[in-house]
């Protein structure tokens, strides 16, 4: 009885709010978020159509447009071909950015660590317990590291960082990938959970002795220091734009159905071996025709006017030829253009 | 014969034990007056310098952009009216019918004992219910699954607040009614809910402040929505739920305006409080 | 509406009207009650059908694996609320008998102003407190010193175990129990004025002091209903979920010691429900909520079945 009254009440109170614009929500991966959000703020003034991207993790994403209560998902672990089939979904890349370990040592600054993927996976393992363990302190010659307990700080939400962080380790540490594996949510075997990537983030600002992994925008922001990892050819590059669009330039996008691609320790001595693209999942046939067309201008606005925006905010935009190859596969999309 | 000093010993002894104890039940306030300065200053603190215009002018901002909190603000007064309507309605015919038709009834002492079990069931059950009702079914995150979510809170303490002021009132008042050959159903509204107001309306005062600090059965209901949006049927914004997303975040600005937030709903929750006890305070002399 | 022009049978249709619409929204609550449970049964069935009794004594949660055990986080539940209540219940039967007994009039407005107070403060507030105040106090100024002084090895060093950012079981417990003396020392103050006032005369007459009726007279003469107004401050301690989720720590691990993080089932509802991408998952948080529900629906009729329904 009452629901009724509440759905009068909704058409009622839908009538104050402007009919041209369209208003259609996203939710999923918290690494583009703030990119996203951008993004939106810029395009409701440019078209009147607003988005509501609400940040709960790349796990959620991927229910919640599988729910249908959403007209589109945002993941950072890209689904396979049979998942998208199975769900009916369509999956395109939006932008680049990396996973970067942050910690928290006093006296000891940003970028002035080295850890490698080996090491991480020991550490997340709980194997290595302290800071001045040997096998920390020989790859860090000179660094006068402190004998405080490492406190690993994971995420508490299903991630698609997490998926990149765990898929990494299980490449480059056959210790991690026999104990644990790679997926949007493992069963820590230490540490404490914070939700999201500021979560972990905050988690780590507080926590003397902290080690956890963020999205790089996180990692730049969120005032907490920043350590490099040893890549494919054995070097070690800063974690910034450059070497996150080193690793995006190899990939293989044409050749891989579903989008599927995940850019871990690949070849060239600037690669940052922890790079991700970011992905959008919508319904293949859209339930609400005009919701999901809106959710494509928007992504066709940002791909034409928010590289900009983007770079500004330390993630790296599409390349050009990349951009033309999924405009053309908005076509699939049922009440698409 | 050192009987009258060991007397004496055991009056002092005795004397110190109870100082003793008035010591600490002394403490045991201080602790919670304490506590109770701690929280508040700290809110004042954090929150104060952030309060300005903007807050109530502008909607929550991407990180690292100027912004307020109007979109949260609105939505939670939208969302809390809302359910606060349902609730009131709900809560005070349900309350009536166990004051005034329940007596004696089996039936009336199991509804009253479920409400009980409502009013102390965890909110974010709730939440969880509302979304297995009303989001999974209509594909969709709204505000209208929110404020359901918000009512199915404040309906039992609507509900056990009429039902004990309706109890205070005297049968006097019910027979006279009678008397005067009006129905049953007219002495209630006209007599009994009208002598009862100012119980009623503590009651309803209550379940606002209950509800509108509430996080947990909106996280799985209205979601959350950074631009302004009055429409029912879309996600929307609540300042708990803006809160809880700012507090735990990396960036100095957004746990900045979360202060602010809390200082707010904290203001507006004990404003409520205060006022609904006066009343209820109030009604009681007269 | 006049009275008068209203003829017997139309005020007897009226009043049948009005009783059944009065009916009909007691019936909506109860409606409300049986779709919760139901919704909860229906969707954790599926886990509790996959994984049994041993969803109740695994303290595996790992998604991964699809591999789900309760343990962790009913545990943490249930040690947080009870930790809590061991903090509150003392300092809030401190509370009831100052106001009741050695409290100058002039304060006892105030005071009790005040309790009423810290009783409606939000939990996200707590929450926030507990974290950005409390947690770091605790942190630098009990945890790490502990570190110095405690031998890691010893039974101190192993309670005492764990992250030095504050945000673990015992915080939590010490947030919970603030949130939670208001209700407990309120019921507990009505209850010592409900003791007969002959009794607390007689024993004066006797020549007792203040703290000899206190304790020999009105607390045994109440302790059963104290033990319902501990179990009424436990089921709200039991289901507080956002002043929890801050400050805990969210690991899933059991656990180990008195500093250790933790979760409790709320606080994984709340991390978790949105995010869960499995069905397993989702049907596994859905058994948390039921067992959650059945935990402070016990404390519930534990508490009715000791003091009566006036108090609680």
């Amino acid at each position: 009885m009452f629901r009724k009254t509440v759905l009068a009440f909704g058409l009622g109170l839908a009538m104050v709010s402007p009919a041209w614009a369209e208003s259609f929500t996203g939710a999923g991966a918290s690494f583009p978020a703030s990119l996203y959000q951008a993004w939106a703020r810029e395009y409701a003034v440019a078209s009147g159509d607003q988005l509501n991207y609400q940040s709960i993790g790349s796990g959620g994403g991927v229910r919640q447009i599988i729910a249908h209560t959403v007209d589109f998902g945002a993941t950072d672990k890209p689904l396979k071909p049979e998942e998208l089939n199975k769900a009916g979904l369509v999956q395109f890349p939006a932008a680049i950015g990396g996973v970067v370990p942050v910690f928290n040592l006093p006296g000891i600054g940003p970028g002035q660590l080295r850890l490698s993927g080996g090491l991480l996976g020991d550490i997340f393992l709980g194997r290595i317990k302290r800071w001045n363990d040997p096998r920390i302190a020989a790859l860090n010659p000179g660094l006068k590291l402190p004998p405080f307990p490492i406190t690993v700080v994971h995420r508490a939400d299903g991630s698609g960082t997490t998926f990149l962080f765990t898929s990494y380790l299980a490449q480059t540490s056959p210790v991690w990938a026999r104990a644990v594996g790679a997926s949007d949510a493992v069963k820590w075997p230490a540490g404490i959970g914070g939700k999201g990537n500021d979560g972990v983030a905050a988690f780590v600002r507080q926590t003397y002795g902290a080690l956890g992994y963020v999205e790089y925008i996180y990692a730049r922001k969120g005032k907490v220091s920043y350590a490099r990892v040893q890549n494919a050819a054995g070097q070690y590059p800063a974690p910034e734009p450059a070497s996150f669009a080193a690793a995006a330039s190899a990939a293989p996008w044409g050749r891989a159905a579903g989008n599927y691609v995940l850019l871990l320790n690949q070849p060239g001595a600037e690669t940052w071996p922890i790079s991700g693209a970011t992905f959008i999942l919508m319904h293949r046939e859209q339930e609400r025709p005009e919701k999901g067309r809106a959710v494509l201008r928007f992504f066709d606005w940002a791909f034409a006017r928010g590289d900009a925006t983007a770079s500004r905010l330390s993630y790296v935009p599409l390349p050009a030829s990349l951009k033309a190859m999924v405009r053309q596969q908005w076509r699939a999309i049922g009440g698409g253009k | 014969m050192k009987f009258a000093p060991r007397m004496f010993d055991r009056h002092t002894r005795r004397k110190l034990v109870n100082y003793g104890f008035v010591g600490l039940t002394m403490a045991a306030t201080a602790v919670a007056v304490i506590a109770l300065l701690l929280i508040l200053w700290s809110l004042v603190a954090n929150g104060l310098d952030g309060i300005g215009l903007h807050i109530f002018t502008m909607d929550q901002p991407p990180p690292e952009m100027p912004g307020g909190l109007r979109n949260a603000i609105l939505g939670s007064l939208e969302m809390c009216a809302i359910g606060m309507v349902i609730a009131v309605v709900i809560g005070i015919l349900a309350g009536t019918w166990l004051a005034e038709y329940g007596e004696g009834k089996r039936i009336a002492e199991v509804v009253r004992f479920l409400n009980d079990v409502l009013l102390s069931a965890p909110s974010i059950l709730i939440g969880l219910f509302v979304y297995e009702i009303l989001v999974r079914p209509l594909h969709g995150f709204s505000a209208g699954a929110g404020a359901v979510a918000l009512a199915f809170v404040a309906t039992p303490v609507v509900t056990r607040t009429t039902e004990d002021i309706l109890r205070l009132q005297s049968n006097q008042l019910r027979e006279a009614g009678m008397a005067i050959g009006a129905g049953k159903s007219y002495v209630i509204r006209a007599i009994i809910w009208r002598a009862s107001r100012p119980g009623l309306v503590t009651g309803a005062l209550l379940g606002f402040a209950r509800i509108s600090g509430e996080t947990a059965p909106l996280l799985f209901t209205s979601l959350g929505n950074p631009n302004l949006s009055f429409a029912l049927t879309q996600p929307m914004g609540a300042l708990p739920t803006t809160i809880y997303q700012f507090a735990l975040s990396a960036f100095d600005d957004w746990r900045a305006l979360a202060w602010v937030g809390a200082l707010l709903i904290a203001i507006t929750v004990l404003a409520a409080n205060i006022i609904g006890r006066a009343l209820a305070r109030g009604s009681h002399h007269s | 509406m006049s009275v008068e022009s209203a003829g017997p049978s139309r005020a007897a249709r009226q009043d049948a009207f009005f009783q059944a619409l009065c009916f009909s929204a007691a019936m909506v609550l109860m409606a409300t009650l049986a779709g919760l449970l139901v919704a909860l049964v229906i969707g954790g069935w599926p886990a509790l059908a996959h994984f049994g009794p041993r969803f109740f004594i695994s303290a595996a949660w790992d998604p991964v694996a699809e591999d789900y055990g309760a343990a962790g986080p009913i545990v943490g539940t249930l040690v947080t609320a009870g930790l809590a209540m061991v903090m509150a219940l003392p300092l809030a039967v401190g509370i009831a008998v100052f106001l009741v007994e050695f409290c100058p009039s002039v304060l006892a407005k105030y005071v009790s102003m005040a309790v009423e107070l810290l009783a409606g403060i939000p939990s996200i507030v707590y929450g926030m407190w507990g974290l950005f105040v409390l947690a770091p106090w605790f942190a630098l100024h009990v945890q790490l010193p502990l570190f110095y002084v405690v031998d890691p090895d010893s039974f101190w060093g192993h309670l005492f175990e764990g992250i030095p950012n504050g945000a673990n079981i015992f915080t939590a417990a010490m947030i919970l129990a603030i949130m939670v003396l208001p209700y407990i020392a309120t019921v507990l103050r009505e209850l010592l004025l409900s003791v007969p006032t002959h009794v607390r005369e007689a024993a004066y007459g006797m020549g007792c002091t203040p703290y000899e009726v206190v304790s020999r007279i009105m607390l045994p003469y109440i302790r059963r209903s104290a033990i319902g107004a501990v179990m009424l401050g436990l089921g709200r301690a039991l289901g507080e979920t956002m002043a929890v989720t801050f400050i805990i720590g969210n690991s899933h691990e059991f656990p180990r010691s008195l500093f250790a993080s933790g979760s409790t089932i709320a606080s994984t509802i709340a991390n978790e429900f949105a995010e869960a991408s499995s069905d397993l998952h989702v049907s596994a948080l859905l058994a948390l909520g039921l067992v959650l529900f059945v935990i402070t629906f016990a404390a519930l009729v534990g508490a009715r079945l000791l003091i009566g329904r006036e108090k609680a």
